[in-house]
């Protein structure tokens, strides 16, 4: 059997910060990144461990049972980053479920995003606030969203000028993975996306493993390449540099917004930690395949870039470590002190307006719990 | 005097313009509503009055167009989607039920997806496989959907309304065998609330449920009981999800015989949700079983044998003896 194999030297790749930290020039992608300066990758690398120090305390979490699940993304910081500082604060993300980097460029709490994954509510956060959405765990369920919500800013924007949508025009972006990628939604949302020239950019993070299935069950080709089928550009690029995701993240957004349409982007990436933390990957690929892809940390890649080129010194590197400490307590202490869910409360948002099986189900859980408070000990109330 | 003589598809018609008309952030959208109208031509005229940003041909992809408009929904707008045909909602079923249903619980309240969706739904036209299916308990079985089936014409334009109007998901089932049945419509006098089941026929002795495309059925079978001098009340449910049972409750207490019909098979179906749900509220009350009359459990079987499988005058008249001998 013939795998499709991505290795970050793949010439179709762009890149623009090698693994060694080196900077490459692109012809087209350049003009995307020109305000890219030092303070901006400083800005990237604190992003980046910060996502990843979060991503720690979570794991930690879910392992010391403070959480019924934890969903990781070691080794896909630079595709979220990238991406998320791609955006404007008015386009509005649609995440999978593993966005927490995407989710601190959005200016998400952190801490928030844990009230999903301690039992507590299955929104987690207002998505109006940041416009970033809910996470979706049926996979690429979002993606027509994306693609709809899209069409929604069309109408929105329905006669503006080319200066205003340049200025003030919104953009949507659907993220998915190379596992969702063969969900049919991915395919009806990029049918609908081309048909009205909506302005969404489908962001994939391939990181060559739905669960324990290897790419090359999900596809044959690169996923990019199936943009041209549905007649927009897609486009892949190394989802560990960080500068380049940005890049070309960019470049879709901007004609997204221009009115110039969908586009899809392949961050060719890697998922170093487990699917979530009730997997087990020694069952179903090799050490050599994980150790293969230390070497191309996406956060190491960037830190050997900003030392070796005296961006940061010794004192940035030491404050980004004391930031980090200091989010994870904080997130620790308020995931701890969440309160308590009620289940009455359940009833209230099944339906925006009155409805009668709901009155009538909540009042009969009110009575049947309220007996139980009567058998208390004397004077306790419930 | 505002009232117009149509059929119940030109009654949704201009429903569903009036609701174009008064709400600029409403579209329409689906396979074949725009330039032809709908294949039953529900929509027929409104893409000339509205244009194709909201009357909108969509590609065709049930599982997009329902996604689709639950992100327009985000976004501020109230999409009303066709379903071309029942058999033909399930490759968005996952969309409908994993996602409309659910988007307001999951956002605590802070927003749903009010989105409307059309189904011409029901057997009896003689059509082939997948064109004459009744899913509507698999709709009612999810919490966080409403479901509505009209069953005239006054109805059915000011329901649509009150669907399109509705801040919840509504899934709005049209009886396509009674597309062409003609009624008064009071264009100024809006019906009731669509989730107020009517008393549509008193009567003393037996109460027939029913709801959509066997409404008529219902009202022939207690004519022709009548003749057998039995007074039987009809009650035309209007609202599947949720049921309104203190109007089927009261009728009961009055009447004491209940049957239940719908085309739907009668297993896991909504004549059993209410026979068990009377006999809670009504138990002392029944004078016998709560009889159900609706489909065998079989796929819909095909259109020369379906008046077999269809609830008729006859089988409701035999329900009604069965309830009778007891």
């Amino acid at each position: 059997m013939t795998q499709t194999v991505h290795e970050p030297s793949d010439e179709s790749l762009i890149q623009l910060l090698t693994p060694e930290g080196e900077r490459r020039s692109h012809a087209e992608f350049d003009s995307y990144i020109q305000d890219v300066d030092a303070e901006m990758l400083r800005g990237f690398y604190r992003d980046m461990a910060l996502t990843r120090r979060f991503d720690q305390e979570a794991t930690a979490l879910q392992r010391q049972g403070q959480l019924a699940l934890w969903v990781p993304l070691r080794g896909q910081e630079a595709a979220q980053i990238g991406s998320g500082r791609a955006t404007r604060p008015n386009d509005y993300i649609f995440p999978t479920y593993r966005e927490h980097g995407v989710a601190l460029t959005r200016n998400v709490d952190f801490p928030q995003m844990l009230r999903i994954f301690r039992g507590i509510s299955n929104g987690g956060w207002d998505p109006r606030e940041n416009n970033f959405h809910m996470y979706t765990m049926v996979l690429a369920a979002q993606m027509p969203h994306a693609t709809g919500y899209a069409m929604g800013v069309q109408r929105d924007q329905a006669g503006w000028s080319a200066e205003r949508l340049e200025k003030d025009g919104t953009a949507v972006v659907a993220y998915f993975g190379d596992g969702s990628s063969t969900e049919g939604e991915v395919h009806e949302s990029m049918v609908f996306a081309a048909s009205f020239n909506a302005p969404v950019v489908f962001f994939c993070q391939n990181n060559q493993w739905a669960i324990s299935v290897p790419f090359h069950v999900q596809s044959k080709v690169p996923l990019a390449d199936r943009a041209a089928g549905y007649g927009f550009p897609g486009i892949r690029v190394d989802g560990n540099d960080v500068i380049a995701v940005l890049a070309v993240t960019r470049w879709a957004l901007d004609r997204a917004r221009r009115g110039e349409g969908p586009a899809l982007i392949e961050a060719v990436t890697y998922r170093m930690s487990a699917h979530t933390t009730a997997d087990d990957p020694t069952k179903y690929r090799m050490n050599a395949d994980e150790e293969a892809w230390v070497g191309r940390d996406p956060m190491t890649r960037l830190e050997k870039h900003l030392r070796d080129h005296n961006l940061a010194d010794e004192a940035f590197f030491e404050q980004v470590i004391a930031d980090g400490h200091e989010m994870a307590t904080r997130v620790r202490e308020e995931a701890m002190a969440f309160p308590e869910p009620e289940l009455a409360q359940s009833f209230a948002n099944v339906y925006a307006e009155a409805h009668p099986l709901i009155q009538e189900e909540l009042k009969w859980h009110l009575e049947y719990e309220a007996g139980f408070a009567e058998t208390t000990e004397e004077g306790a109330t419930r | 005097m505002s009232t117009t003589t149509m059929t119940l598809a030109k009654a949704i018609t201009a429903g569903l313009d009036r609701v174009l008309a008064e709400n600029p952030k409403s579209l329409l959208i689906g396979e074949d509503i725009g330039r032809l109208g709908g294949v039953y031509r529900v929509t027929d005229g409104l893409i000339d009055t509205y244009g194709a940003d909201r009357v909108i041909d969509s590609p065709l992809g049930e599982a997009g167009i329902i996604g689709t408009c639950i992100g327009m929904a985000i976004r501020g707008y109230s999409p009303i989607a066709e379903i071309q045909f029942d058999g033909f909602v399930f490759p968005a079923f996952n969309q409908i039920t994993t996602q409309l249903a659910k988007m307001r619980a999951r956002s605590e309240g802070r927003f749903g997806a009010p989105v409307v969706i059309r189904i011409p739904y029901g057997g009896g036209i003689g059509s082939i496989e997948h064109h004459s299916e009744s899913p509507e308990a698999l709709f009612a079985h999810t919490a966080g959907l409403r479901i509505m089936a009209p069953s005239n014409a006054h109805d059915a334009y000011w329901m649509i309304q009150q669907a399109a109007a509705c801040q919840d998901p509504v899934i709005f089932f049209e009886p396509k065998r009674r597309y062409w049945l003609k009624g008064e419509v009071d264009t100024e006098n809006p019906a009731p609330d669509a989730f107020k089941a009517q008393v549509i026929r008193p009567g003393e002795d037996a109460t027939i449920v029913t709801y959509g495309p066997l409404v008529p059925v219902a009202l022939a079978a207690a004519e022709a009981a009548r003749e057998d001098g039995r007074s039987i009340e009809v009650i035309d449910l209007r609202s599947v999800s949720p049921i309104d049972f203190d109007t089927v409750t009261e009728s009961v207490e009055k009447t004491g015989r209940l049957i239940v019909t719908h085309e739907a098979p009668t297993f896991g179906g909504i004549g059993g949700e209410i026979a068990a749900r009377i006999t809670e509220r009504a138990f002392l009350s029944l004078e016998a079983p709560v009889i159900r009359v609706g489909g065998f459990h079989m796929p819909y079987p095909v259109a020369k044998v379906e008046e077999q499988y269809l609830p008729d005058i006859d089988k409701v008249l035999e329900a009604l003896d069965r309830s009778f001998a007891y």
